[in-house]
């Protein structure tokens, strides 16, 4: 299984990588590997030209701007696990990586990385979308900032140009005091998630949920948010009651089918997932001080 | 008589030092200059007539030396197709595997031409070139489908789908059930999936034209056969090809035949006169190694109100996938496996042998006793719940016992040869399994448990397995001139420490360590005969072999330092490589000294007038398998929401016999009850209906991660085995049988109060929501 | 179209210059340029994890990584614990003691993963190795010789480190 041959580039900045990506033929990314890597040895990808981003450092680097955590398209799993700004101000993007693979392919893996794959089961894109985060992208046309929301455009296609790549990623952090969650049902620790929740709580002054942002991920083509319960839950009292009510529209959710799993299995799951994590939302933003 | 020095002891392995530290070599290790390497171009349908095969544009690509097809093979070989492997028996003609695809194609990755070049890069790279046209045929998917009147032919070149149909049967079944209180009809389907051994199957064959000798190195469990079937195709003789099992990462079963791509790459290195090495990718596994797959049970059981069965008869109909190179050994087994070591007064079973267009399916460990070990222990599941006793009481009451011992079962091995189990306490190790689980207190685990809205289950199952089969095994025990010990062997270790425990059998005679033992195993050009690694067979067979051999270089090595010495030989003792007088060490000689003295010297009688060297060759002849048990139990843990199946708890109760070395009887337990766990609750080999396999990576084909498993608790009892000196019995499949059993039976516990039943495995979190959810609307 | 390319990367504490192709990956570097075959591969689809190695000393799957990336970079696999064929590791040592391989051929893998395991958690749990090996398959051993063989080795550096 050895990969279709190519030519191998290797950028030193940016702007190298820019121009690349611009005038090289059939060309690939190469960040992570971790989902690249497999397609090409398995010849399901077959590129002419590889652009490996693993040398442009400007890429790499976590900073807060503001209220904004700035992630360097280049940023590995495992070093946003372990990041005390990601650990402090994103614990929910924290969470989520506990799920997210392996070590050994966090060592190597980007969080733009997997956000531009937008595997249906992966967790970063369904978190990215929680946050409402954006996506800044460059092309010799410059630069522009796209939101999570509209990055998703099918089945593993995101909105970027051919000639555009992800330099960085921005999250507003929450306030301290909130409440969050990621949950999945995964058939082995670290395998794609058959279905997951991931959930923000934020609080009004008198306790209820402002705002709640649910996302769903695993279910359908492209990971979701659950707007209907979002609704249902503004205003409301961080309680069971509202929980359930809010789930309610599950049965409805437009769900992939496959040999994996069928809707109806998915949909019970998207609920089930969806209760629990609100659950533990919950008791977070309670506890939080 | 003292106590054992070696055996029996948890001795390191000798394995391991080289393994460990990057000094392993197996096949791909191996590096001869001028080496070609090889990928095969596979059908990408399961049945298709293929009209035309281009490789003129493969033929021009870079580093290219060969694209071969059937045609450009053929004439290098005696015959059209691969040997029927085992003893034929009736069975439809031409039902084995071409060295590469002849005009049809009858499953999705059977290799149609081979692509030869400077590197397996290269290789691939041609091998997308080759243009096949074909022709699609209906594929059938599915062995119960192929066995109605209207499904297509799996393969037009056969008259039927149906392979062959047996029966087992003995006493009066129709009584039996004329005169039961209870009957039921029950209906199972099971499913175990592919071999996977870490290292997949691979090969390098060397045809060496200065000599005119064929070397192959080969991951095979039967070096032996290898040569024996190549000898044969290649229209050679013994002295020119020798087969040899370097370090080999697993097989379990898989590597137990010879494939077209050995045939091939043999055949293709004495075309070019080069080295040339193929080695399987993961892919290539999935879609062209064998595998178990689909069985269909359809049972009826008669049993009386005591819980105690009376008969049992039906049909079994066996997936065999597109051609049958290893008989039906595998369907054979599943049949005689299904009493196990309860009592079934009356048995009438007829198989069915259906072809389908997927690969073949020969034994992967277990060997078809899991699938059938499976509905006999919910047969006895749904007679507990029908009179209303205790799962376990009505286990207890059908058990064979220990007084009944040796126990004739009414039914015959392939061979015709009776199966008798010869030794064995089964209601002790029930009881001792039962024990271990904590069974008693399980109750009020459930009821705390349920209170907190959980669902707790616990099951548990036993199965027998038929080991040391033979007719024989091989071994040669010689102590050299450098006082070096060896142990040849024609049995092959395929990682499950073959060598420790020979050396450990060698070592209780000639009292060396084992360490200093050098082992020589699965190696044709070291030994002329042997058989290999399968059923559970090489600690019998090959221990026993060395046994015998060890005793008798002992004994020799004992009468010509008695000479030498001029001392009684009762008076003398082996050790640490010297033959020495009892309690006077510094009276002796050296293994070197005596190796050196029966080597003989030119003019000079040897010591005793014996005959020459320290060395003695013996087949260990086995006509009779030994019956070794296990028994499983299982605590788990059901989330009704998600269908998710946690295990808390398994005990493994395994009686292998006389135990040589326990931490490697132990590991096989474990490997075993941890790849059948796999088969129950993570693993499928999926295909669609047009018999295209839809899990073809690993991310897709689940085996089970450390964290799925929970500790395993193993318990060695031991019941001698009769059918050979060292009382052992076979340790590596047994522990799989009842693992499926168990943990369905468990699952069902689990499950009660929502009214599942459930007749098959592999279980899906998906599929045990689906059951729950049938439960729940009373469709039981 | 193929493209080759000089690098120079530190195996096992040597510098190494060697050409490659591009489209060589790590595994195959390591295993038939540089003669070390210590390293596996078991699936080259990243999931079986036999093949991995450290990078930089972070675990990575050598069959996922291109040759070419490790230029500049240092490279560590299983014949540098100890030595090839000198098993003089601590946790080889423990391995050997617990039983924890069996047909050896995903022990390299293993071990690469359980040294930066050790070298982060210093105080593992049974459920922490286990979730440190995940990504790593075994189909022989069951994993409990290796879970133990992991825990030996822990307990004994936390007792040196106690002293």
């Amino acid at each position: 299984m050895k990969p279709a041959p190519f030519r191998y580039h290797r950028p030193r900045t940016l702007a190298q990588a820019v121009e690349m990506i611009a005038t090289l033929a059939n060309a690939k990314l190469l960040a992570g590997g971790q989902s690249l890597m497999p397609m090409m040895n398995m010849r399901f990808v077959m590129p002419d030209n590889v652009i490996d981003l693993n040398s442009v450092d400007e890429l790499s680097f976590i900073r807060e701007e503001g209220n904004k955590v700035c992630i360097g398209a280049m940023v590995r799993q495992r070093d946003l696990e372990r990041s005390p700004i990601v650990c402090g101000r994103l614990p929910l993007l924290a969470e989520a990586l506990r799920f997210t693979g392996h070590t050994q392919t966090r060592n190597r893996g980007t969080f733009a990385g997997s956000l531009c794959h937008l595997d249906p089961a992966a967790e970063q894109p369904s978190v990215a979308l929680t946050y409402d985060a954006e996506i800044v992208a460059t092309s010799p046309r410059g630069k522009r900032v796209i939101a999570m929301s509209q990055f998703p455009v099918a089945y593993m296609t995101t909105c970027l140009d051919p000639d555009e790549i992800v330099t960085e990623i921005r999250i507003s952090a929450p306030p301290p005091r909130h409440g969050y969650a990621f949950v999945e049902f995964a058939r082995r620790h670290g395998d794609f998630a058959l279905a997951s929740a991931a959930v923000l709580l934020l609080p009004a002054k008198d306790g209820a949920i402002e705002r709640a942002a649910i996302t769903v991920g695993g279910v359908g083509s492209v990971p979701f948010r659950f707007a209907a319960a979002e609704k249902a839950l503004s205003g409301k009292k961080a309680e069971e009651a509202h929980f359930l009510a809010a789930v309610e529209p599950c049965s409805e959710l437009e769900v992939i089918e496959d040999v994996h799993a069928p809707a109806a299995y998915r949909r019970q799951l998207a609920r089930v997932l969806i209760l629990r994590a609100l659950r533990t939302a919950a008791d977070r933003l309670n506890s939080a001080h | 008589m003292s106590a054992s020095k070696f055996i029996g002891q948890p001795l390191p392995r000798v394995e391991d030092g080289a393994l460990l530290s990057g000094a392993g070599r197996y096949v791909d290790d191996i590096h001869l200059p001028g080496t070609l390497e090889a990928a095969f171009v596979r059908s990408s349908f399961a049945h298709a007539r293929i009209t035309s095969v281009d490789t003129s544009a493969a033929r021009a690509a870079p580093g290219v030396h060969a694209v071969l097809t059937y045609d450009d093979i053929r004439p290098q070989l005696t015959a059209d197709r691969l040997p029927l492997e085992l003893r034929p028996e009736p069975l439809p003609p031409n039902i084995t595997p071409f060295p590469l695809a002849n005009k049809e194609v009858v499953f999705a990755g059977e290799a149609i031409a081979v692509v030869i070049a400077e590197s397996r890069y290269l290789a691939e790279d041609a091998a997308g070139l080759v243009e096949v046209d074909y022709e699609p045929l209906p594929a059938v998917a599915d062995c119960l489908a192929a066995t109605l009147p209207d499904a297509p032919p799996a393969d037009t070149r056969q008259a039927s789908n149906i392979v062959k149909e047996f029966r087992q049967a003995y006493g009066n079944v129709g009584a039996a059930f004329d005169s039961a209180k209870h009957r039921a009809s029950l209906h199972f389907k099971t499913h175990r999936g592919c071999a996977h051994p870490m290292e997949g199957r691979a090969v390098l064959a060397h045809f060496d034209t200065i000599e005119d000798r064929l070397t192959v190195w080969d991951s095979t469990q039967e070096s032996h056969d290898v040569r024996g079937f190549l000898v044969h195709l290649l229209g050679l003789n013994d002295n020119q090809v020798r087969v040899v099992a370097p370090d080999v990462g697993g097989g379990f079963g898989c590597k137990h035949l010879m494939y077209p791509e050995e045939v091939v790459i043999t055949a293709v290195s004495r075309m070019l006169g080069r080295p040339v090495k193929w080695i399987e990718d993961r892919r290539e596994h999935f879609l062209a190694t064998i595998q178990e797959r689909d069985q269909y049970w359809e049972l009826d059981i008669a049993f009386g109100g005591d819980g105690k069965l009376l008969g049992m008869r039906g049909r079994m109909i066996h997936d065999q996938g597109a051609y049958t190179p290893r008989g039906t050994n595998l369907p054979t087994n599943a049949s005689t496996a299904l009493p196990g070591p309860y009592l079934v007064p009356a048995l009438d079973l007829k198989v069915v042998v259906a072809e389908t267009n997927k690969v073949a399916t020969i034994p992967v460990r277990g060997a078809g006793y899991p699938s059938a070990n499976f509905c006999m222990e919910r047969c006895l599941d749904h007679i507990a719940r029908t009179v209303g006793l205790d799962r376990y009481e009505v286990r207890r009451r059908n058990l064979i016992k220990p007084e009944m011992m040796p126990f004739q079962t009414g039914l015959a091995a392939r061979s015709g040869s009776p199966i008798i189990y010869d030794s064995g306490d089964y209601p002790k190790m029930m009881a001792t399994a039962l024990e271990a689980i904590d069974y008693e207190g399980f109750p009020e685990r459930q009821r705390q448990a349920r209170e907190q809205g959980r669902y707790l289950g616990i099951g548990m199952a036993m199965g027998l397995k038929g080991t040391g089969r033979g007719p024989f095994e091989s071994a040669s025990v010689r102590i050299d001139r450098s006082g070096k010990v060896s142990v040849i062997t024609g049995a092959v270790a395929i990682g499950q420490g073959l060598k420790t425990a020979l050396a450990q059998i060698c070592a209780e005679q000639l009292g060396v360590q084992p360490k200093d033992i050098a082992v020589i195993a699965g190696d044709t050009g070291a030994i002329s005969m042997g058989l290999g690694a399968f059923a559970s067979r090489q600690t019998v067979m090959g221990g026993s072999a060395v046994h015998v051999a060890s005793v008798a270089v002992r004994e020799k090595a004992l009468k010509a330092a008695s000479e030498m010495l001029e001392v009684g030989v009762d008076d003398l003792e082996l050790q640490d490589g010297r033959v020495q007088v009892q309690g006077v060490p510094n009276l002796g000689v050296s293994f070197a000294e005596l190796g050196t003295a029966m080597a003989g010297v030119p003019g000079y009688k040897l010591p005793g007038e014996l005959p020459p060297g320290l060395e003695h060759s013996h087949n260990f002849l086995g006509t009779s398998l030994t019956y070794a048990g296990a028994v499983i139990a299982v605590e788990l843990e059901v989330d009704p929401e998600t269908g998710h199946v946690k295990l808390h708890k398994i005990v493994a109760v395994n009686d292998s016999g006389v135990v040589i070395n326990p931490n490697t009887v132990r590991g096989q337990v474990i490997g075993s009850v941890v790849h059948t766990l796999g088969n129950t609750l993570y693993e499928w080999m999926g295909y669609d209906e047009q018999a295209q396999p839809v899990t073809t990576t690993f991310a897709e084909y689940l085996i089970p991660t450390a964290p799925e498993i929970p500790r395993i608790e193993v318990i060695l009892l031991e019941y001698p085995g009769k059918n050979n000196p060292l009382g052992v019995k076979g340790a590596g499949e047994t522990a799989c049988i009842p693992v499926p059993g168990a943990i369905v039976s468990a699952i069902e516990n689990a499950l009660e109060s929502f009214g599942v039943r459930i007749a098959e495995f592999p279980l899906s979190p998906a599929r045990i929501f689906e059951l729950l959810s049938q439960g729940r609307a009373g469709n039981a | 179209m193929s493209d080759t390319h000089r690098i120079t990367v530190r195996v096992n504490g040597e510098q190494r210059e060697v050409e490659v192709e591009g489209r060589l990956t790590l595994a195959d570097m390591l295993r038939h340029r540089l003669q070390l075959t210590g390293t596996h591969l078991g699936c080259e689809h990243g999931v079986c994890g036999a093949c991995t190695v450290l990078v930089d000393g972070r675990s990575a799957r050598s069959c996922l990584m291109l040759a070419v990336q490790t230029d500049g970079k240092s490279v560590e696999t299983v014949e540098s614990l100890g030595g090839r064929g000198n098993p003089s590791h601590p946790l080889q040592q423990a391995f050997i003691e617990h039983h924890a391989l069996q047909c050896g051929y995903c022990t390299p893998g293993m071990l690469m993963t359980l040294v930066e395991f050790l070298r982060d958690d210093p105080n593992p749990t049974e459920a922490s190795v286990r979730e440190a090996i995940s990504g790593n398959l075994c189909r022989c051993t069951g994993y409990q010789g290796i879970v133990d063989a992991t825990l030996a080795v822990a307990k004994a550096f936390a007792n040196e480190a106690g002293r």
